[in-house]
């Protein structure tokens, strides 16, 4: 008879604090090839569909880039919330909110055109997505509410807004019905990089400019440094004379803005017109980024590169083999899951605990620890 | 009772050692503990006690030596196991529910399915036939500290263990009620009972102790009788030398300085159920002097403090304020730039965040009033200036530290509290309030740090402390004033201060009624 015991450890441990994402991919292979197998595919020839083919094209890349975009915007701004010990689940919300603010311009107003047009509508997303998170920020420290429900209930607010939206004022009137927009005109659509190489578009760009953005706050600045103490020790923080509620704001508003930035660019962008779904979940997707990519924006690129690939290798698998694309949405749950479950191993240390030890002399002395020290 | 069984000691230790990664904490420990006595363990923080005491309780298990109870050799692998071989232990810090009732808090630790009302009824005539006066029926949120520590006294005994481990009991209790757990404890011994009794307090183990054992750095330095040693011979013993005594010079003229701190009629309703409220506080702290406040924990000296930092506002600006100007309505960061710094009692989580470098915690509280040294442009932090001036705080301050900017929780809590000291001293403020200077800190560092603070106070600054310990307080203050549930006494100028005086005021005798009160006492 073995048991496991969690065992705390003195410190947390640097070196599982990197490997973790890695155990945790590694753990979501396995299941997936359990997953694969019970659906009656042969896993190998499924991840070869799955995370191989999808991305070994040059305009394929340019697709991963498409999807990785929104991923790495709304996760670094997430980054900075979880850092402060705030818990933004609504980004899918700030996200759609931002694309809703950003689209008044070139569906409101179709006949202004020219250079300010694509500038004013990025920052209207900016705006529209920090307006909706200060909405939980609010009632947070107004009224004490956990911000988890109310930021996650409000991305169905915002949902069935763009839905009535789509359908009712802002449908497309020589749109045969179709709950849709008008297009963008050509001076509210982000452009293209290389046009001749693949699809992606400047949002890319944006999300790695955010990221060291976000990377240099975070680490270099008394911003960043006033964000990691209160989220640490908020007692601490506040004998800083740190506000605790300036800081609620500043985290949902910094992720709002950087979430409807993402909205924006992705309807200017890849879509070119309001509907009634314009993400395939970005925003709760970016959360699991968020973690992959351990809190820290640079990660946060990679680990939104890895998510970009799983929607990829869901469409790949659904047209190649059949299966539900749903497959993609199972391997980001396993991936979150097994990340938050590896990250235990930051702070304990995994120990067999035979029967000797449990009986009352002898064989104690034969401790596993040591071993477990020097395996370290 | 098993006293008869005579030949043996109750408790021996051989060659009990504790390895934590590299650190010794405890190095092939020898000791004897017999029937009825009174059993002192002494040695600094640090030293190895607490280690020492967990493997003797279960919660620690050892890496080689044996544990012999009554001559058999046995394996305490759990707390279990020590209160079924009858061992029990009262903690320093208590681990009591405030909503439940004291009976309740006792059934909870017992977990043998009597119901409360025999447990109460027990605990009720224990209380009594030991001199212990608790009402089992009331609220331990509204306890004193000393009532609490009855509850966990008598919640020990009710196991009725042959040894019982105080871990520092008297850190917590006015003299008075210290007396009394002295009378408790020689009841005890007469009983037949063994006590181990860990203290750094000298005086009080040289009167009640039989024997004592002193560690250092995790090695028995020496077993002794504490009632043939001086105090400063059995200091020696702890610390290796002697410490350095505190040299505090008279000052001139306090009346007439200017006071650089003042508190008008500070009052603060309680924020929580079991916090206390604050009640029409004045003082002043002249330029040039040291005012201490006594009173024993949870008496209102962490809301004071919180309403004195900023780190909870006044409704009247006028009740706090600094060299001359209103700072009631100022927050920390306001108060700072008015010349005030802070040290809170708690060290991690409070005045420095653990997970940080020493150079980041240097930022903490100086990131404002240091801003133009710290912080370049666009809000950039200049970390090269910082490390530079953690690392010259870290010398001052003689800071034992492994690496050259390590986190603060890997610091020793004396370093730590070194560091969180020198970084206020460094800024030279001119207004400078302390919580709890020296606790938990070793007797060198403690020195250190006293001194530095009366240094602070002569060359003019006002310097208010905030402290448990009376022998502290006694060694720096000017004046000292008594915090009792909420309410502060006049501070009494120290040539005309005693222990009793203090003491009395302590316990919430008033001011005027001292003699009478110590005669119903």
């Amino acid at each position: 008879m073995m048991r496991l015991e969690l065992v705390k450890r003195p410190q947390r441990s640097a070196l599982f604090s990197a490997l973790s994402p890695f155990i945790a991919f590694a753990l979501t292979i396995i299941a997936g090839a359990i997953m694969f197998a019970l659906l009656g595919v042969n896993p190998l020839t499924a991840f070869n569909i799955y995370f191989i083919e999808p991305i070994s094209q040059v305009w394929q890349l340019h697709e991963l880039a498409i999807k990785a975009a929104p991923l790495i915007l709304i996760a670094v701004g997430l980054s900075v919330c979880y850092k402060a010990n705030v818990w933004n689940i609504g980004a899918e919300g700030q996200f759609i909110f931002g694309a809703i603010f950003g689209s008044i311009i070139p569906v409101l107003f179709p006949q202004f055109e020219g250079p300010l047009v694509l500038p004013l509508m990025l920052l209207l997303g900016m705006v529209g997505g920090a307006v909706y998170a200060a909405i939980p920020a609010f009632l947070k420290t107004r009224f004490n509410t956990n911000e988890i429900l109310t930021s996650l209930m409000l991305v169905y607010v915002a949902q069935l807004f763009l839905d009535w939206l789509v359908r009712g004022p802002w449908r497309d009137p020589q749109g045969h019905g179709f709950p849709q927009t008008i297009q963008f005109g050509d001076s509210a659509v982000l452009p293209e990089l290389l046009p001749d190489a693949g699809r992606a578009n400047w949002g890319f760009v944006f999300a790695l400019v955010a990221a060291v953005l976000i990377w240099i706050l975070m680490s270099r600045m008394l911003k960043g440094f006033e964000v990691r103490v209160l989220g640490s020790s908020p007692r601490a923080g506040r004998f800083a004379g740190f506000g605790l509620k300036r800081m609620v704001f500043f985290a949902f508003l910094l992720s709002g803005a950087l979430a409807g930035l993402a909205g924006i660019s992705e309807v200017s962008g890849a879509i070119g017109q309001l509907q009634p779904v314009i993400s395939p979940g970005y925003g709760f997707t970016a959360i699991i980024v968020a973690f992959l990519g351990r809190l820290n924006p640079l990660g946060i690129v990679a680990a939104g590169l890895v998510l970009a690939l799983t929607y990829l290798g869901g469409e790949a698998v659904q047209s190649a083999l059949g299966i539900s694309d749903k497959v993609a949405r199972v391997f980001q749950g396993m991936l979150l899951f097994f990340v938050l479950g590896c990250d235990t191993l930051i702070h304990y240390r995994i120990r067999l605990v035979g029967l000797a030890l449990t009986k009352p002399e002898g064989a104690a002395k034969l401790d596993p620890e040591p071993k477990l020290k020097e395996a370290r | 009772m098993s006293a008869n069984q005579d030949g043996t000691n109750l408790l021996e230790v051989r060659g009990l050692t504790k390895i934590f990664g590299t650190l010794t904490a405890c190095d092939h420990i020898d000791l004897d503990i017999a029937r009825g006595e009174i059993h002192a363990l002494l040695g600094e923080n640090g030293a190895g006690k607490s280690t020492l005491v967990k493997m003797l309780f279960g919660s620690l298990e050892p890496n080689s030596g044996e544990i012999f109870w009554n001559g058999q050799a046995v394996r305490i692998s759990s707390p279990g196991v020590a209160k079924k071989l009858g061992i029990g232990m009262v903690f320093q810090h208590f681990s009591l529910f405030e909503a439940l009732t004291a009976a309740e808090n006792i059934a909870l630790s017992l977990d043998d399915g009597s119901p409360i009302s025999s447990i109460a009824a027990k605990a009720r005539a224990l209380s009594f036939s030991y001199g212990l006066p608790l009402d089992p029926e009331s609220l331990v949120g509204d306890l004193s500290v000393g009532e609490r520590q009855r509850i966990e006294i008598i919640r020990c005994l009710l196991q009725t263990p042959q040894l019982i481990i105080l871990d520092e009991p008297t850190s917590v209790l006015t003299p008075q009620e210290a007396d009394k757990l002295f009378e408790t404890l020689d009841r005890l011994r007469s009983e037949g009972k063994s006590i181990l009794y860990i203290s750094h307090r000298l005086e009080e183990v040289k009167r009640i102790c039989d024997r004592a054992t002193v560690l250092r750095h995790g090695k028995v330095v020496g077993h002794c009788n504490p009632r043939a040693e001086t105090a400063s011979s059995l200091a020696r013993m702890m610390v290796g030398n002697e410490v350095q005594a505190v040299v505090r010079a008279p000052v001139e003229g306090i009346a007439t300085a200017q006071p650089l701190l003042e508190i008008r009629n500070l009052s603060r309703k309680p924020a929580t159920p079991f916090s206390i409220p604050l009640k029409s506080i004045d003082l002043n702290v002249r330029a040039g002097e040291v005012i201490g406040i006594a009173g024993v924990a949870g008496n209102g000296q962490g809301e004071f403090f919180e309403s004195v930092s900023g780190e909870v506002l006044q409704q009247d600006a006028g009740s706090v304020r600094i060299r001359g100007k209103n700072a009631g309505n100022l927050s920390i960061t306001g108060r700072r730039l008015l010349g005030a710094a802070f040290v809170p009692e708690e060290r991690l989580g409070h005045g420095a965040a653990p997970r940080m470098k020493l150079s980041e915690n240097l930022l903490l509280s100086r990131h404002a009033t240091d801003g133009k040294a710290f912080v370049g442009g666009g809000g950039m932090v200049d970390s090269a200036a910082i490390y530079a001036a953690a690392q010259r705080i870290i010398e001052a301050m003689d800071v034992r530290k492994s690496a050259p900017d390590p986190e603060a929780a890997a610091l020793s809590g004396g370093n730590l509290q070194k560091f969180i000291v020198g970084r206020e001293l460094d800024r030279r403020p001119s207004v400078m309030v302390v919580n709890q200077p020296t606790w938990g800190v070793d007797a060198g560092a403690a020195a250190h740090i006293r001194q530095a603070l009366i240094e602070l106070s002569r060359s003019g600054s006002a310097v208010l402390v905030i402290s448990q310990d009376l022998d502290e307080l006694f060694e720096i203050s000017d004046a000292i004033a008594v915090m009792h549930n909420g309410a502060l006494s006049e501070p009494m100028p120290i040539a005309e201060a005693t222990f009793e005086k203090v003491g009395l005021l302590m316990g919430g005798a008033e001011p005027g009624h001292a003699e009478h009160t110590m005669e119903t006492a």
